[in-house]
């Protein structure tokens, strides 16, 4: 599905990523631990998550993680908004737990980052 | 392609060599002749702030020489793993990235408390990490096992109260070869 299409799933506010709305992604990751994401197939996914460090704009950096989804209307500080931006990875401000985020994308046909439902 | 390298074993057998006392920081004569380019990164224990920065550097340099992309992801990753061992657990240190004719050389050296039980560290899912750690999405006890997986050879030389080395070997693969 087409990341403007995830947006609105989870009726989110895209914090930056304007260009990438058309990006396609299959894959959805969530988790608060950066090696677990390190360690998936995570290239190109969504990975949801609580945490709004700069490390976790790292971890999308090295593992090519497609977007960032923070939950719980979380909204990072304005330097992890600029690394982001300037790194071209789209940034997503969901207002829904992590759980009620995760649902909403799974009953979209998304999969989990080893490509099962 | 060489099969075996003093002091290096495959992965899959036993993947520690600890023959090398810690310390030793500059490569043997093996990796010497052969380095085309070698750059290094100055890592600060505890700096959370830039903890990941070098990793990323060395993923620009490897994308600017044309590499192939999930080569660079698996060297980006071991970086920035390592490069997170030592700023939560380690001491002042040094991360560099070697480019020779058939291999990468990821090498990670600091003067931190060591490591005492180096088979228990490489388990996944054993970690000292504290609270501040895991608060910061790391302490899965992933991160060992993880630069494991995603590197051709690893070394790892430490010992209690006597700093850490990490070295990793990725091959490159032949034109046309994927993995
Ligand atoms: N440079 C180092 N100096 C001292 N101890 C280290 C160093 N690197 C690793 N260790 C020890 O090895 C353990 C396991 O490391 P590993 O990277 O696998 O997990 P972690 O860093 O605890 O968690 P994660 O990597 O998942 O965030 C660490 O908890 C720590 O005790
Ligand atoms: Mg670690």
């Amino acid at each position: 599905m087409k990341l403007s299409e995830i947006v609105d799933a989870l009726d989110a506010t895209l914090l930056i990523g304007e260009d990438k709305l058309d990006k396609s992604i299959t894959r959805c990751g969530a988790s608060d631990l950066m090696s677990d994401v390190l360690a998936a197939v995570s290239e190109d996914c969504v990975l949801l998550t609580g945490l709004t460090t700069v490390q976790v704009i790292r971890t999308a950096i090295v593992a090519g993680v497609g977007a960032v989804v923070f939950v719980r209307k979380k909204k990072p500080p304005q330097e992890v908004i600029d690394m982001a931006k300037d790194q071209g990875i789209p940034l997503i401000s969901s207002p829904y737990s992590m759980f009620v985020s995760c649902g909403r994308l799974h009953a979209c046909n998304l999969t989990g980052l080893d490509g099962k439902r | 392609m060489l099969a075996t390298l003093p002091g290096l074993t495959e992965n899959d057998n036993l993947p520690l060599i600890n023959a090398r006392p810690a310390r030793i920081t500059a490569p043997s004569e093996n990796f010497k002749h052969m380095s085309q380019l070698k750059k290094s990164f100055h890592i600060k224990s505890r700096d959370f702030i830039r903890a990941g920065e070098a990793s990323i550097n060395i993923q620009n340099l490897l994308k600017s020489m044309d590499f192939d992309p999930s080569l660079i992801r698996r060297v980006a990753i071991c970086g920035y793993e390592s490069e997170m061992n030592v700023v939560m657990h380690g001491g002042d240190g040094t991360l560099s990235i070697e480019v020779d004719s058939d291999r990468l050389i990821l090498e990670i050296t600091d003067d931190g408390p060591g490591i005492e039980d180096i088979d228990l560290a490489m388990q996944a899912g054993y970690s000292t990490a504290n609270d501040d750690h895991r608060e910061m999405g790391f302490g899965a006890g992933m991160g060992l096992p993880n630069m494991k997986k995603n590197s051709d050879r690893i070394q790892v030389d430490s010992k209690k109260d006597d700093g850490t080395l990490v070295r990793m070997i990725f091959f490159i693969p032949e034109k046309g070869e994927t993995d």
